[in-house]
């Protein structure tokens, strides 16, 4: 084989592998994007069913309950304006409170629960996770624009 | 008082670093001993200056100052004495302040290490450094001053974030800044032979200690803030591909990337402007990950201060390093040449297929962090991209990397046979194939990914072992012992720590395909079962610290009836803040962690306990460990204190020329 046609397959082969690498990773991005809804969006029926999403808010008071396995947790996520009813199985984060802001991550049932596979609070005291501001936030744009 | 003499040496560390950053520059130039010189104490001035403001801040901290803002909000005065100190980084602009000390640190190590330098080129590296201390001296200084004062002041701090009152928060930032800011070094160096033009053989040997040490560094705060969550979060994960992982771990694919350019660069001159340019990326990617931590952008507790005046700043120091860089790399790479041939089937081959999978792994990870914070900015909507995603990716990208990992070293330089080289291997190869089948059906778990995770860990263990065995057989007629010193200490580090990603890999795949775990129930004297073990409830007692009450729980484990470990998971409430906190309570073996953790209390003397059985995740702290031992190995090799003796008396001849 000649030098130049060697080279030649060197850098086609590079190009090869890094097309076929980028193009792995393109479409592994697309199937696992999870997009997020504020509870609004969920009420109005934009968010979809049987796909994985996150919904952000406020736990509403009053509203945490266990299951009496002790173990599966119901709550509610609110963004002032619309309430999203959850279930949750597993350990819930140490600072997940009512009345706190919280992001859920899962799947949306026929009956309109919506079932949480993951559950995210805040870190800290003053720390609210930028979703569950974002939602609130929305809700109380719409309440202003409705009430003018 | 304290605290203002602080802010003033700070003010000089500046001063100071703006001097590092032009004078010995100017003199490079214009060939001035008299002005390069002034670089070094320059630079170990400005380090003794922000030394003294450091001092300065956790004095404040351990008097419990708490009209220094800073203090208020992470110490408290009952606040453990260890925790006091390193509270000074557990919040934004003390941790900014330590990312300027370790920079300082590197540079005063560099003005040590460099003797054997040519005067010119060490000017311009120390320059290059003091125009990043001047970036971010001139960021704490405008816009995150650590010595705030609170007026007035008030008589009680609101203790440091409990999830950060850990000893693995002790070690782990100060471990990794001095890997993130270690690849400034290297960027200092290839920006500096970017300068001069020469980017040759002597500056590849030159850049490949400083690059590896900052590797072992990044390495282990990686490994570090892994184990902390670990066992600080409370449910056993030790990798959540959170933001701020990436943020690590993309400069240290990148990272690994441009030590084994380096390699190549040095021995055969090939790949210069591949590796000039991985520099750059490398301590890009270090500043983005300042950028991404620090800017409050995402949701982590990492995530201190919310300021967008800062986040804009680091933006903008990251437009100015990577534009001026490229710009400087795209005027001079032409010029630079090509370097060794090398055909097709070679060791320069070998590694250049990893570079490239290892920069795109880099790329994916940045994609998956950017995008959504990039959407978010952009006002199109809000998404997250989760472990899902990175798993799809990493999985196929790894595995050819780990296979022409233990490959190339049986390839020559240059050139070599395939068939031959495919010949020697092959027998390796096949019986990991096999002894992945096998184990993966032995433990009873035959998936696709379980067959592959342990068959690479046998490809990589089989394939040391050859490779170890062929290095000493090659010298026939000598003695063993003669046989093993022949082996180089950078051979040894390249052998440790390719058979670390062996044992790193046999601790993913097992963990992952083994674990067990389940949410009990439990009240005094209950029992649970969980892969095997018993678990018996014994009741819980408060367990209060010093600025914490608690309730500890005691669980006896038992196997077959025989006790393996009492564990005392603790549910604390940390008073200042008011925040509860999970610590978790583990029986860390060789082959398994019991891992327990305490949930809520549900009525009175029922709670909900979260057990967990890990199988091996101690192998993936011992493989990043092996990992960064061969990196210390490699560093520490004679050849580069012969060579830096040579490059000492041609250094030394120039300037008396």
């Amino acid at each position: 084989m000649k030098a130049r046609s060697k080279r030649l397959m060197l850098v086609g082969g590079g190009v090869a592998l890094l097309v076929a690498a980028v193009a792995l990773v393109l479409s592994a991005f697309q199937q696992n994007l999870v997009f997020f809804h504020t509870p609004s969006e969920v009420a109005e029926g934009k968010a979809p069913t049987g796909k994985t999403f996150r919904v952000g808010g406020m736990v509403e008071e009053g509203s945490i309950k266990r299951e009496a396995d002790g173990l599966t947790v119901s709550f509610a996520i609110t963004d002032t304006a619309k309430v999203i009813p959850v279930s949750y199985r597993g350990t819930l984060p140490d600072l997940f409170k009512e009345g706190k802001g919280a992001v859920v991550q899962g799947k949306l049932e026929a009956d309109g629960t919506f079932r949480a596979t993951e559950v995210l609070a805040k870190h800290d005291e003053n720390y609210m996770p930028p979703e569950a501001a974002h939602a609130v936030e929305q809700a109380s744009k719409a309440a202003a624009t409705v009430s003018q | 008082m304290i605290p203002e003499l602080g802010h003033f040496a700070l003010v000089l560390a500046l001063v100071l670093a703006v001097v590092q950053a032009v004078v010995p520059m100017v003199g490079a130039s214009r060939n001035r001993f008299a002005l390069m010189a002034v670089g070094r104490p320059a630079a170990q001035g400005q380090f003794f200056f922000i030394l003294v403001s450091y001092v300065c801040l956790t004095w404040a901290f351990i008097q419990s100052d708490f009209s220094v803002q800073l203090a208020a909000s992470n110490s408290h005065s009952a606040t453990p004495l260890m925790y006091k100190i390193t509270g000074v980084w557990g919040n934004h602009e003390g941790s900014l302040l330590l990312w300027a000390m370790s920079l300082s640190l590197w540079t005063v190590a560099v003005t040590v290490f460099s003797r054997h330098l040519p005067e010119a080129f060490v000017a311009r590296v120390l320059g290059v450094l003091g125009w990043v201390s001047v970036g971010f001296l001139s960021f704490l200084l405008v816009t995150s001053n650590p010595f705030d004062r609170l007026l007035p002041a008030v008589g009680e701090g609101r203790d440091l974030n409990p999830l950060l009152q850990d000893p693995g928060m002790i070690i782990h930032p100060p471990l990794l800044y001095m890997g993130y800011v270690g690849f400034s070094v290297a960027f200092a160096f290839a920006i500096a032979a970017l300068l001069t033009g020469r980017l040759d053989a002597a500056w590849a040997r030159w850049s490949r200690p400083w690059t590896t040490v900052a590797w072992v560094f990044l390495t282990a705060g990686i490994a570090v803030g892994s184990g902390w969550a670990y066992y600080e979060l409370g449910w056993g994960g030790w990798w959540f591909w959170d933001p701020v992982e990436n943020a690590s771990f993309m400069p240290w694919l990148l990272g690994t990337a441009l030590m084994h350019s380096l390699a190549v660069t040095e021995k055969r001159g090939a790949f210069r402007s591949w590796t000039v340019l991985l520099a750059i990326s490398a301590f890009s990617l270090s500043l983005l990950g300042t950028f991404i931590v620090r800017s409050g952008v995402i949701t982590s507790v990492h995530a201190f201060a919310t300021d967008p005046k800062r986040g804009l700043f680091i933006l903008a120091l990251l437009v100015i390093v990577i534009g001026v860089s490229l710009l400087l790399y795209a005027w001079r790479a032409p010029k630079l040449g090509g370097g060794g041939s090398f055909s097709l089937v070679s060791r320069e081959t070998s590694l250049l297929g990893n570079n490239v999978l290892l920069s795109v792994a880099s790329a994916s990870v940045l994609l998956g962090t950017m995008y959504p914070l990039f959407l978010d900015a952009l006002g199109m909507g809000k998404i997250s991209v989760g472990p899902p995603y990175f798993e799809a990716v990493f999985i196929p990208l790894m595995t050819p990397v780990v296979v022409l990992m233990m490959f190339g070293p049986f390839l020559r330089w240059k050139d070599d046979d395939l068939t031959a080289a495919v010949r020697k291997v092959a027998p390796a190869f096949v019986a990991s194939v096999l002894i992945g089948l096998g184990t993966a059906y032995a433990v009873d778990h035959v998936t696709w990914r379980t067959v592959l995770g342990l068959a690479l860990a046998a490809w990589v263990v089989l394939a040391s072992l050859q490779l170890l065995a062929g290095r000493i057989t090659e010298r026939a007629g000598a003695s063993m012992g003669t046989r093993l010193r022949s082996i180089t200490a950078s051979w040894w580090g390249m052998w440790l720590a390719h058979l670390g990603v062996g044992v790193f890999i046999i601790g993913v795949t097992l963990v992952g395909s083994l674990d067990a775990s389940l949410d009990v129930k439990m009240q005094d004297g209950q029992r649970a079962e969980l892969a095997g073990y018993t678990f018996t409830f014994r009741g819980v007692q408060d367990a209060d610290g010093p600025n914490y009450d608690a309730a500890r729980a005691t669980i006896d484990v038992t196997r077959d009836d025989r006790a393996i470990a009492t564990l005392t998971p603790e549910k604390r409430m940390y008073l200042a803040q008011g925040m509860p906190m999970t610590e978790a309570s583990i029986d860390i073996g060789p082959f398994r962690d019991v891992y327990v953790s305490l949930g809520e209390q549900i009525e009175d003397g029922t709670w909900i306990v979260s057990l967990y059985y890990k199988p091996f995740i101690s192998w993936i702290w011992l493989g990043c460990t092996l990992m960064g031992l061969g990196g210390v190995f490699a560093a520490a090799d004679r050849r580069y204190r012969r060579l830096a003796a040579r490059d000492a008396t041609v250094a030394a001849n120039q300037r008396v020329a």
